[in-house]
């Protein structure tokens, strides 16, 4: 059946009525094939020009309309909505893009824009006349959340979303949750005290009936797709059984292997059964099984006499029988609409910077592991001591941009948060030494945030921060002390630096194994390895897949401000999106023809999505439809020309093609 | 690098040096730029690592006029001028020859005429400086002009509590 | 109205700055303002104790707060220099107790902080003055075009003078408009004319002046007005484009009192050509 088509050429003021004649290309769309109505209006998508259209759907019982004006992302779903609304099925309306690709290209010759604009309204109605009324795809929507990392990303996202009243999984790698804050000593710019503002959070998520936390756990498989995620979780065992373990203790002092200490970034042992860290959730002991001579050849072990092949001191000691070392690792699934990636960060290997000594100079340390100094539950009990002689030291380098701005041989980008944490260390460390110095080596100093550059200057008036700028050549150790060879820019000298001690704030990168799980979540990384999101202004916490939220220093370098703002802004756009009851999916996606696909599978691989899975029972490929975005990838790629793009079909376009070439050979 | 000149010319000068950013506004607006072999910026930044010997030695520690336009317009309010009191001071102090005798030696003159009159006669004041800059040719219609015009009276008017002037001069040292 | 000061002359009223001061005494007695001059005072320290010695130069101008601060009346210092010193020595007894204990006891005074110390613009340009100087005005000064010249020492720094604006000062040029004047805005009013160095310096110093008369002179000026007698001697001394004029002989010359025939020849650009 012939459809009844309508044009409505719109001038756009005289951004289109001053290069195309609106009224001839009206006279010449009303001669076309099936136009049972044409005519302009100066501006169509205001009111008026909407009201217009609609009333002549109604009054002409159009069902097929083309509206010639600016381009489909301005004011299609304006137009679609307006036929929609006096029951025309949206999909029979298309837009006819006369603006952006013809009268703002053409602004000299009337005759041959207007001739131009008439072939895009012939091919827009040529392909609206095969157009399907179509509805929108509606998918079941689960409305629980896994969030995955226990840092404060992790946890503040999980709490909003618990306190909203949805399920949360958190899973966290760690034996505890907490992250690299628990390692930090007080904040910027107010020195907060860390541990107190992030035990109540860890003991609120403890406490919280919504929230269920997998602790020692990773993803294992990721299956389904917005609003129907089934996350396979793997738990690594933890040994100790809390229900039983008194946290008493004894099983620490017997155990006899001595390993550096990963939480206190090597500036203290640990035995293989050890607590992870000082909050108060991590009191249990954990065992790790790579340490632990119980799970190794022996021979392979350095271990003090008494340990026997099989080790079990720990086991033997435990007085309330807590220890069980045949215990296996478990999986479980969860069934979550969400998934709120919080991944966090690891500091970039200063064995990777060997001119400034890391690894080999005891005095030589990362910024965490000054933390680690200055925390009073750390390993000195928050005196800065020096590692290789237990000495104050009297003269403390700080370097910045450790491995950050540096694009040729480490990572290009600036890790944001060190010029700030810097000069809190250093301020710290000249409140509690008087008489010493503190020397800041930098590039620039970014203090870009409220109090930031007040904090900064502060340090410089109440502490005597010595900036220096430049960046150091290398520290070489001396009798004694360390020699810091470097340059102060803004007076070009060479200076030496006789210090004590060096410390690093090295690039913050993606923690270890990231490119893996951003695989098996879908989810699409940046150069770095970061996580990235969809768009950086619009859409900042999106993921390239629906569904899947990004927080944290996993997407890029942050501090606690920015992390807890983003991890906040997820756990908003979840509730948003679990305010409805189900999702709705727009229906222009593939389609596969059953009779044509020989189940070749290419597009599978193909799909940048997912969206395309092998039908075991039929053999030939299927569209997932609520996970399809229609970007025609498969289409393409297709050898049978099976797939289509519903609305959008080869057909379609040859025809169009077809209505434009003819035009071209007419001029 | 000396250690504490940061800390002396901050205590002596009473300017929170440390705080210098190295914006370079007060070397923009400084009038006397193009005398000085350090800008003011630069100044700030030598004393902040200490480079004690290279300023004492320099002329732009007696360049400054005293202005005072960098220290108006300091975003941090740092004054340059008494900073370079300080130096100008230490420089003479310990015995380093000034990079611009003439000057000190001008500034000499007239402290001398208050430690004798108590006041500046600029006669006696004028031609001891020339004998001690040893520089009788240079500007020398300047005070010839200012006779000549009736402003340079013969005869020098003095304080009445000299005593006390002199304490003053021997309490400073000078 | 009929308040009276104490008054530092300062070293230059005798010599080089005497027009200035006779022009000076002049104004403020046809304002029947009282002066009287301190019964002892010694040179502040002018630009070279400071530079020799900061104990020195506090130590100069302490004397003669002292002998101020016995008077009990603000005193008034129309030397720019002068002014600059020892409003500088009062701001540090003002914050520096240590400094303000020993000047007390060295120079036997007791320093309350009451004592102002006034520039003779901080005294003339007050607010509540201006109708007495209109109605002094016998001759105004119509048509003649002035730029009004500050300097440094009577506005840097902010903090010490009191001066708000330091980059566009403009008490002078509300009293210059109100003698009748035309005031023209300029680029140069607290541009440095080079001080002291004009002894040692004179290339220089020919430098900084030729640049400041140039503005003055690109503005259409007849004339150039300052507050400061370094200044005047600096530029007047060295061009031969414009007459340099001290705002206190503009007043006398508005009130037509004193003896300005005598001070015009004490100008080496001769200025009796503008009235």
């Amino acid at each position: 059946m012939e459809k009844k088509l309508g044009v409505f050429v719109c001038w756009c003021g005289s951004n289109i009525a001053g290069s195309i004649d609106v009224d001839l290309a009206v006279a010449e769309a009303a001669k076309l094939d099936g136009v049972v109505h044409a005519e302009n209006y100066m501006y169509m998508c205001s009111d008026p020009g909407q009201q217009l259209v609609k009333d002549t759907i109604s009054e002409k019982g159009l069902d097929g309309v083309v509206v010639a004006c600016c381009s489909p992302r301005m004011h299609e779903n304006t137009f679609r909505k307006a036929a929609g609304a006096v029951g025309l099925n949206s999909y029979l309306l298309e837009i006819a893009n006369i603006r952006e690709q013809c009268s703002w290209v053409h602004q000299n010759n009337k005759p041959l824009a207007t001739a131009k604009a008439v072939s895009i309204i012939e091919g827009t109605l040529d392909k609206v006349k095969e157009n399907l009324p179509l509805e929108t795809i509606t998918i079941d929507l689960t409305k629980r959340v896994c969030v995955v990392g226990g840092g404060i990303a992790g946890i503040m996202s999980a709490l909003d979303l618990a306190n909203a009243d949805y399920d949360v999984a958190i899973i966290e790698r760690e034996p505890a949750i907490g992250g690299h804050m628990a390692q930090i000593s007080q904040t910027f710019p107010y020195f907060h005290n860390i541990l107190e503002l992030l035990q109540k959070k860890i003991d609120e998520v403890k406490a919280h009936p919504r929230i269920k936390l997998y602790l020692n756990s990773e993803v294992e498989v990721l299956d389904g797709y917005v609003g129907n995620f089934n996350v396979t979780i793997k738990t690594r065992p933890a040994f100790v059984d809390p229900a039983k373990c008194t946290a008493c203790g004894k099983c620490l002092e017997v155990c006899p292997v001595s390993v550096a200490d990963e939480f206190n970034r090597g500036l203290s042992q640990r035995g293989a059964i050890f607590r992870y860290n000082q909050t108060e959730g991590a009191r249990i002991p954990v065992l790790e099984q790579r340490d632990c001579l119980h799970f190794v050849d022996v021979e392979d072990v350095e271990m003090d006499a008494g340990a026997g092949e099989k080790c079990t001191a720990c086991v033997d000691v435990c007085p309330e029988n807590a220890i069980d070392l045949g215990t296996i690792r478990t999986f479980n699934e969860e069934f979550v609409g969400a998934i709120v990636m919080a991944t966090g960060y690891d500091l970039y290997s200063p064995a990777k910077m060997p001119e400034y000594g890391a690894g080999k100079l005891p005095d030589v340390i990362d910024a965490l592991a000054f933390e680690r100094l200055l925390d009073p539950t750390g390993p000195t009990k928050g005196q800065v001591l020096r590692p290789s002689d237990g000495q104050v030291p009297k003269k403390v380098v700080f370097i910045q941009c450790v491995g950050s701005r540096d694009p040729e041989r480490h990572k290009a980008y600036c890790s944001r948060a060190c010029c700030m944490y810097t000069a809190k260390q250093a301020r710290l460390y000249r409140q509690q030494v008087e008489d010493g110095t503190a020397f800041i080596s930098y590039m620039d100093i970014r203090s870009d945030s409220r109090d930031f550059e007040e904090f900064v200057q502060q340090g410089m008036e109440e502490e005597n921060l010595v900036y220096i700028r430049g960046r150091v050549a290398k520290v070489i150790q001396e009798d004694g002390f360390l020699r810091v060879f470097t340059t102060d820019t803004l007076s070009s000298r060479q200076l030496e630096i006789e210090a004590d001690l060096v410390v690093l704030a090295m690039a913050m990168e993606p923690k270890a194994g990231i490119r893996d799980l951003a695989k098996k979540m879908n989810v699409t990384i940046d150069g770095d390895a970061f996580l990235s999101e969809t768009h950086i202004k619009l859409y900042p916490v999106e993921s390239s897949t629906k569904g899947v939220y990004l927080a944290g220093c996993g997407q890029s370098p942050k501090d606690i401000t920015d992390t807890v703002s983003q991890a906040l802004a997820t756990a908003g756009k979840i509730q948003t999106m679990f305010s409805n009851e189900t999702l709705i999916a727009d229906p222009l996606i593939a389609e596969v023809k059953n009779d044509v696909c020989s189940g070749c599978g290419i597009c599978i691989d193909i799909c940048p999505y997912g969206a395309r899975l092998m039908n075991d029972f039929t053999r030939i490929t299927d569209v997932n439809q609520a996970v399809c975005q229609g970007c025609g990838a498969c289409i393409a790629a297709c050898p049978n020309k099976a797939c289509e793009l519903i609305n959008s079909t080869s057909r379609q376009f040859i025809r169009m093609i077809g209505d434009f070439a003819g035009k071209a050979e007419a001029v | 690098m000396s250690e504490n000149l940061l800390q002396k010319v901050m205590a002596e000068s009473d300017q929170p040096i440390n705080l210098c950013y190295q914006c370079k506004k007060c070397s923009v607006g400084c009038p006397m730029i193009d005398e000085f072999d350090f800008p003011p910026n630069m100044v700030m930044r030598m004393i902040q690592l200490g480079m004690k010997d290279e300023l004492l030695k320099s002329k732009a520690i007696w360049m400054c006029v005293s202005c005072e336009t960098c220290g108006s317009r300091c975003p941090n309010e740092i004054r340059i001028a008494p900073i370079m009191d300080s130096l100008r001071a230490q420089c003479l102090n310990e015995g380093v020859t000034p990079a611009d005798p003439v000057t000190v030696a001008l500034h000499s003159s007239f402290i001398n005429s208050i430690k004798t009159f108590g006041r500046i006669h600029e006669a006696t004041m004028l031609m001891a400086y020339k004998w001690k800059s040893k520089n009788f040719t240079s500007d020398l219609d300047v005070g010839l002009k200012l006779f000549l015009k009736g402003k340079i009276p013969l005869l020098p008017k003095k304080s009445k509590n000299m005593a006390k002037i002199k304490e003053i001069f021997k309490e400073a040292g000078k | 109205m009929a308040t009276t000061y104490s008054y530092y002359p300062g070293c230059t009223s005798h010599s080089t700055a005497i027009e200035y001061i006779e022009a000076s005494l002049a104004v403020i007695d046809a304002l029947g303002i009282g002066l009287n001059e301190l019964p002892d005072w010694c040179c502040c320290g002018a630009a070279s104790a400071h530079n020799l010695s900061t104990s020195l130069a506090l130590g100069l101008s302490a004397f003669n707060l002292a002998e101020a601060h016995k008077t009990g009346r603000d005193l008034v210092i129309p030397c720019a220099g002068c002014y600059g010193n020892l409003a500088q020595a009062d701001h540090v007894m003002r914050h520096d107790e240590k400094e303000r204990q020993r000047f007390e006891k060295q120079f036997d005074f007791n320093y309350d902080g009451q004592v102002k110390m006034l520039s003779l613009v901080d005294l003339l340009a007050r607010e509540e003055l201006r109708p007495a100087i209109k109605d002094l005005v016998k001759k105004p000064l119509k048509g003649l075009k002035v730029v009004c010249y500050y300097g440094c020492a009577i506005v840097r720094p902010g903090a010490i003078t009191g001066v708000d604006d330091t980059e566009n000062p403009r008490r002078i040029d509300k009293m210059m408009a109100d003698l009748g004047a035309e005031v023209i805005d300029w680029s140069c009013k607290v541009d440095c004319c080079g001080a002291d160095l004009g002894l040692t310096d004179a290339e220089k110093t020919a430098e900084l002046v030729n640049k400041i008369v140039d503005y003055a002179v690109a503005a259409e000026a007849d004339c150039l007005v300052t507050s400061c007698a370094l200044c005047e001697a600096n530029i007047d001394i060295r061009q031969q484009r414009l007459p340099i004029l001290y705002f206190t002989e503009m007043m006398a010359e508005a009130f037509q009192i004193g003896d300005r025939q005598r001070w015009w020849k004490k100008h080496f650009n001769d200025p009796s050509k503008l009235f």
